[in-house]
């Protein structure tokens, strides 16, 4: 089972929720998709052994077979080949914008003159590791890079199947969130009781009930703001599965690096509970189709 | 005319509350908010909607079934893995590169443009506002991002205002790097967690590497004085100025529960400092 766990706003407890979960459970394989910002690993500090690039395929043209047509230009959704013909029996040349390539390759495949090739423009970093039997990828975006979907896609090849995935998804409700939680089987929002918590949580529901991902709400410092998440969970029919209370404490741990259950064992049998609550909306849903 | 981003890296350090302050304080200015694909400011500022425009951006396949064979040669080529095994389009997936248009031996494949989402000009009571809502599950926030930033900053040269500022999202990605280019400031806030300070040095990261100069408040920075000293001893040692020291204050959700900005809640010491950091920053 792949379960994600994301919110519209960030900052609400997605990665503490995620995080605490992985350690409750056996059989787990963790996986930060939140490459612009990644922070799964401060917490489970996992040993990595082994590093791959990440990449996006751009366009490398052969100039000698290369006859300046102009197809791939014509054909770039994204504006990132520009091809000058030659004149006067002066040669053309083609000019190659890879930040704004979405390695999509249209170019090379529509080629009449099989000319472009594709390389890889380095985009980021995939870290591979393990804690305690727990398997752990992450990406990691190179600073100044604008599109993280690719490196999301990338990561998630690495899914195990056999395990139990859990997916840390980043803040948002566009392409690079809907990426991450493509495929979940189940998704957990964490949101919290304030008025931004409400707007985005909407939002983020939206999103799910778009891609058709069961979900269920987790409500963190659940006893501060007021009570108009709940209020909009009850209207809206959909499942709270957990209440974190607030905690100078828990804060205080969070900020250091150290999962919840560590501070307070009590918090293992709640996130185990929350597991099982998962199980059986999962199989309620499945009996239902 | 000074444009100032309001930045993070991590989400929920408190960008919002720190605009919103901002909003109440600066005078002649305009607010814009980029956090296109999960918009807070509005719940402070309480717009009034001027002008509504549609934004129209990148297109999305469509497949007429009666003329697919269902040869599946659009599978094999998208990328994105937005075409179904039963040759439909998840046009959620779909980026718009219309390879599959060029591909498909039935041309049963058509592009359409996409309306990515819609973005306003309102009035507010702290002065004009321009903000967006990115459709669900769309691309292009970037895109979204430098439209508004542009109509922001045509407005604010129309009225002659000194500032356009902006609540930027969080993460390094495009609607960042839209949210700081050319911006001749950029805010960090940020809290004294480890994560906090990891994700912090990232975005600083990118301001620098498209050379924009950066000062950081450290919100609730007395849940962990340590951790608040080590962001302040990165600082140092990076010429990066401490705008404010922001204490935790309760106050602060009991304001945003009211819909109100903080400096204008309550006299607390949250509001205190936020002032300060707006002296220096301006």
């Amino acid at each position: 089972m792949i379960i994600s766990v994301a919110s519209g706003k960030g900052g609400t407890g997605k990665t503490t929720v995620a995080v605490n979960l992985a350690l409750s459970l056996k059989n787990i394989q963790f996986l930060d998709c939140d490459v612009e910002e990644p922070n799964a690993h401060i917490f489970l500090k996992p040993l990595i052994k082994e590093k791959t690039e990440a990449y996006i395929p751009v366009p490398e043209i052969d100039e000698a077979k290369c006859a300046h047509c102009g197809r791939c230009q014509e054909v770039c959704a994204y504006h990132a080949i520009a091809v000058l013909p030659g004149n006067n029996g002066q040669k053309g040349s083609v000019l190659v914008f890879p930040h704004l390539c979405h390695g999509c390759g249209a170019c090379s495949l529509l080629c009449p003159q099989t000319a472009i090739k594709e390389a890889n423009r380095d985009t980021g970093v995939i870290e591979i590791g393990e804690r305690n039997n727990m398997q752990f990828v992450h990406g990691r975006l190179n600073v100044g890079e604008a599109m993280s979907p690719p490196l999301v896609r990338q990561l998630k090849k690495y899914i195990n199947p056999t395990r139990t995935v859990i997916i840390d998804a980043p803040p948002g409700t566009s392409c690079p969130v809907i990426t991450a939680v493509k495929g979940s089987d189940f998704c957990l929002l964490v949101t919290e009781p304030t008025p931004f918590g409400l707007n985005d949580l909407i939002l983020a529901v939206e999103v799910l009930r778009k891609l058709k991902i069961p979900f269920g709400v987790v409500i963190n410092r659940s006893d501060i703001g007021d009570g108009k998440v709940e209020e909009y969970c009850k209207q809206e029919n959909m499942p709270i599965l957990m209440k974190i209370p607030f905690s100078r404490e828990i804060a205080v741990s969070y900020s250091e690096g150290m999962p919840i259950i560590k501070k307070d064992a009590s918090y293992q049998d709640k996130f185990i509970n929350l597991y099982l609550n998962i199980r059986a909306i999962k199989s309620e849903a499945n009996s239902r189709y | 005319m000074k444009q100032i981003a309001v930045i993070s890296g991590k989400g929920g350090t408190g960008k919002t509350v720190v605009a919103g302050a901002f909003a109440a304080l600066a005078k002649n200015k305009i607010m814009v908010d980029c956090d296109v694909d999960a918009a807070d400011l509005h719940l402070l500022l309480h717009p009034v909607l001027k002008e509504r425009h549609e934004f129209r951006s990148g297109q999305t396949a469509v497949i007429d079934n009666k003329l697919c064979e269902k040869c599946g040669k659009c599978i094999s080529v998208c990328r994105s893995g937005a075409i179904g095994s039963d040759c439909s389009i998840e046009r959620f997936f779909c980026e718009g590169c219309a390879l599959c248009s060029y591909i498909c031996p039935y041309g049963a494949i058509r592009m359409e443009e996409n309306i990515a989402g819609e973005w306003f000009v309102s009035d507010t009571e702290y002065g004009p506002f321009v903000h967006a809502k990115l459709g669900i599950a769309e691309e292009n926030s970037g895109k979204l991002v430098a439209q508004i930033r542009k109509a922001g900053k045509e407005l604010a040269e129309k009225q002659a205002l000194d500032y356009v500022i902006i609540d930027g999202p969080p993460g390094i990605g495009c609607p960042v790097i839209a949210s700081l280019s050319g911006v001749d400031c950029a805010l960090i806030v940020t809290e004294p967690t480890l994560s906090g300070l990891h994700d912090a040095k990232r975005v600083i990261e990118v301001a620098e590497h498209f050379n924009i100069g950066v000062k950081l408040a450290i919100n609730k920075y007395d849940l962990n004085l340590t951790i608040a000293e080590t962001i302040e001893t990165f600082c140092g040692e990076n010429n990066i100025p401490v705008a404010g020291r922001i204490p935790f204050d309760e106050a602060v959700v009991k304001a945003l529960v009211e819909g109100k900005t903080i400096v204008e809640y309550a006299e607390c010491a949250a509001a205190n400092e936020v002032r300060k950091v707006w002296e220096t920053i301006k």
